[in-house]
């Protein structure tokens, strides 16, 4: 970590440097590059989708897109679907997690490990495979076309991550410095709030922004599930500007990007977290 | 996390193990929602597989292996279990080839490094079903921008290639998409791996006088073994189990003809209303995803025990 503090201060443009520095940079570009296409067709007025020669940039910029696109399609209420999906299956995960992490962290029992694995395991599984069998059981409990089945299968297939991802946490905070705290005449609550939650809200940060953007992006389930087109989350709902022959591609666009780059920005902020809690901490 | 594996060998040392009863409280929730969400749905599935089940899904009755029966005279699934194969290879070698020095080249140094990261990040975090439409429009027979920039390079002449209708191109359009949406997850775990390898042994080498290649070859790769199978596991069964990209492309069509094993199922179950010979699918599905999570589960076991 200190080498490369150092190397940042005295950075020297060689020719080496520059062709690595280049290099990245067109590999940045072309990672983003499907990102930019869609953000610049949905600034298009739509006789320019199929002009030609074709321009990559809007010869008109059409703002007015993003504007109209919310009376040519209900995506007012897509959006509201998978916010009010998003939020409750992150609280149901948090209510869940925070509980079984902490004394996974803190106590051995019998069964711990059994209960690890669990959780792993689960981790590993999409509901694509399950699919029948999840349709099946929402059917039994009647909750076809439901937000609460949505919201339910996505805390569970999401629960692993922030199991593992705050046990780590919890663990990190030394047991002393919490007794210290309690010895110095914290209640146990105090002790928690003051000391183990300041150490673990980037973990508990991190496990909200996980697994509200995948279930923002969640997409078998909800197509299975919810068939009422009002009841659509933004996932499936955008399918309907796919019709038999003709595609309203500007204003498909609009949509994916008002979809996409607020997950985008917050799944970034919660970057250097990811990979430990998606692999269980077997590479971080 | 060695953080972690020190703060829980002190917590060993001093505590007596509690009982399961004790800890039910604390863990009862996520094992009810594991059970009601995981669990449930695999048990039903293996189920209804034994069973005899109408279109509409009504169950009559105790089926044996009928279903599975039925599954295998399917004259389809010999070719669609061939392509799922060659879709899992394909799309898992090409992603961890391209990851391997992709993760190498953001690691380097360099001005901006942060905004390279957060533009590879970008795939991963977006909807892979949003990502899907948008190559589906850059590779639109007419107005898609890759056959109207390769006209204008003048590489193609004539008819504009279908990409996402001709069988001859849809399958490898598909593993593309699939690739393209798989690098930044494999990179993100090969850069931490790297990350994880000691500046000082690095270092060492160094004074040693091995050059870069030498380095990497010798004493980084061995070193990202744990990284990159881990990343090829996970990898494994995300691309076995993807069904946005296939669905949001192609439907596996025309007819079968991009099916895999998951979204055949899912056509079975869900459009053609064939519910029998799906489930038994289903199970065959859940049962290799099953196979990979042992291996996984194994191979992370040292890693666990530590913590």
């Amino acid at each position: 970590m200190k080498t490369a503090k150092k190397d940042k201060v005295k950075f020297v443009w060689t020719p080496k440097k520059a062709a690595t520095a280049f290099s990245a940079y067109m590999i940045g570009l072309f990672f983003i590059y499907p990102y930019i296409n869609m953000l610049l067709t949905s600034l298009k007025p739509n006789e320019e989708l199929y002009a030609f020669p074709m321009k990559r940039l809007p010869q008109s910029w059409q703002f007015d897109n993003y504007l109209e696109v919310w009376s040519v399609a209900p995506i007012g209420n897509f959006l509201r679907a998978s916010v009010i999906v998003s939020i409750c299956a992150t609280l149901l995960v948090l209510v869940v997690s925070v509980p079984a992490a902490y004394y996974v962290a803190r106590n051995r029992f019998r069964g711990r490990s059994a209960f690890l694995l669990l959780v792993l395991a689960t981790q590993m599984f999409s509901p694509t495979a399950l699919i029948i069998g999840i349709f099946r059981e929402v059917k039994f409990f009647g909750l076809l076309d439901t937000w609460a089945a949505l919201i339910i299968v996505n805390a569970g297939f999401n629960l692993a991550f922030a199991v593992w991802l705050l046990s780590g946490f919890f663990a990190s905070v030394p047991v002393e410095i919490e007794e210290a705290a309690m010895v110095d005449g914290c209640t146990r609550f105090q002790s928690l709030r003051r000391v183990v939650l300041p150490v673990t809200l980037p973990g508990l940060v991190t496990a909200v922004i996980f697994t509200f953007v995948s279930t923002w992006n969640e997409f078998t389930v909800a197509l299975t599930v919810i068939s009422s087109p009002t009841r659509q989350p933004i996932s499936t709902g955008i399918t309907t500007f796919i019709g038999q022959y003709d595609v309203a591609w500007e204003y498909l666009f609009t949509t994916t990007a008002i979809a996409i780059v607020p997950v985008v920005i917050l799944f970034i902020s919660i970057e250097k977290y990811l990979v430990g809690g998606l692999t269980a901490g077997s590479v971080k | 996390m060695t953080a972690t594996g020190i703060a829980e060998k002190k917590v060993k040392n001093r505590r007596p193990a509690n009982s399961t009863l004790s800890a039910l409280p604390w863990i009862g929730p996520s094992l009810l929602l594991i059970l009601l969400v995981v669990v449930w749905p695999a048990i039903e599935l293996i189920r209804i597989s034994l069973t005899k089940i109408t279109s509409a899904g009504v169950l009559e009755g105790f089926f044996g292996l009928g279903n599975y029966r039925l599954l295998f005279e399917n004259p389809d699934l010999k070719t669609i279990a061939v392509r799922t194969l060659i879709w899992v290879f394909a799309v898992v070698s090409i992603t961890v080839a391209l990851s391997l020095p992709l993760a190498q080249l953001i690691n380097q140094n360099f001005p901006g490094r942060k905004f390279v990261r957060w533009a590879m990040i970008v795939p991963w975090a977006a909807s892979v079903v949003m990502t899907s439409i948008i190559w589906k429009w850059i590779l639109e027979l007419t107005s898609g921008e890759l056959n109207l920039t390769l006209q204008q390079l003048g590489l193609q002449d004539g008819q504009p290639v279908d990409w996402l209708r001709d069988p001859r191109y849809s399958f490898f359009v598909l593993v593309w998409v699939a690739v393209f949406v798989s690098i930044p997850f494999t990179t993100f775990v090969i850069l931490a791996g790297l990350q994880s390898i000691p500046n000082d042994i690095v270092e060492a080498s160094q004074v040693d006088g091995a050059g870069p290649w030498q380095i990497y070859r010798r004493i980084k790769f061995p070193l990202l073994r744990n990284a990159l199978l881990i990343a090829t596991i996970i990898n494994l069964i995300n691309v076995f189990n993807s069904f946005p990209i296939i669905w949001a492309l192609t439907r596996g069509g025309p007819g079968y003809d991009t099916d895999t094993m998951i979204t055949f199922a899912y056509k079975m179950a869900f459009v053609e209303y064939n519910m029998g010979p799906s489930t038994a699918l289903g199970v065959i599905n859940f049962a290799f995803i099953m196979l990979i999570v042992l291996i996984y589960l194994r191979v992370t076991k040292a890693t666990r025990d530590q913590a």
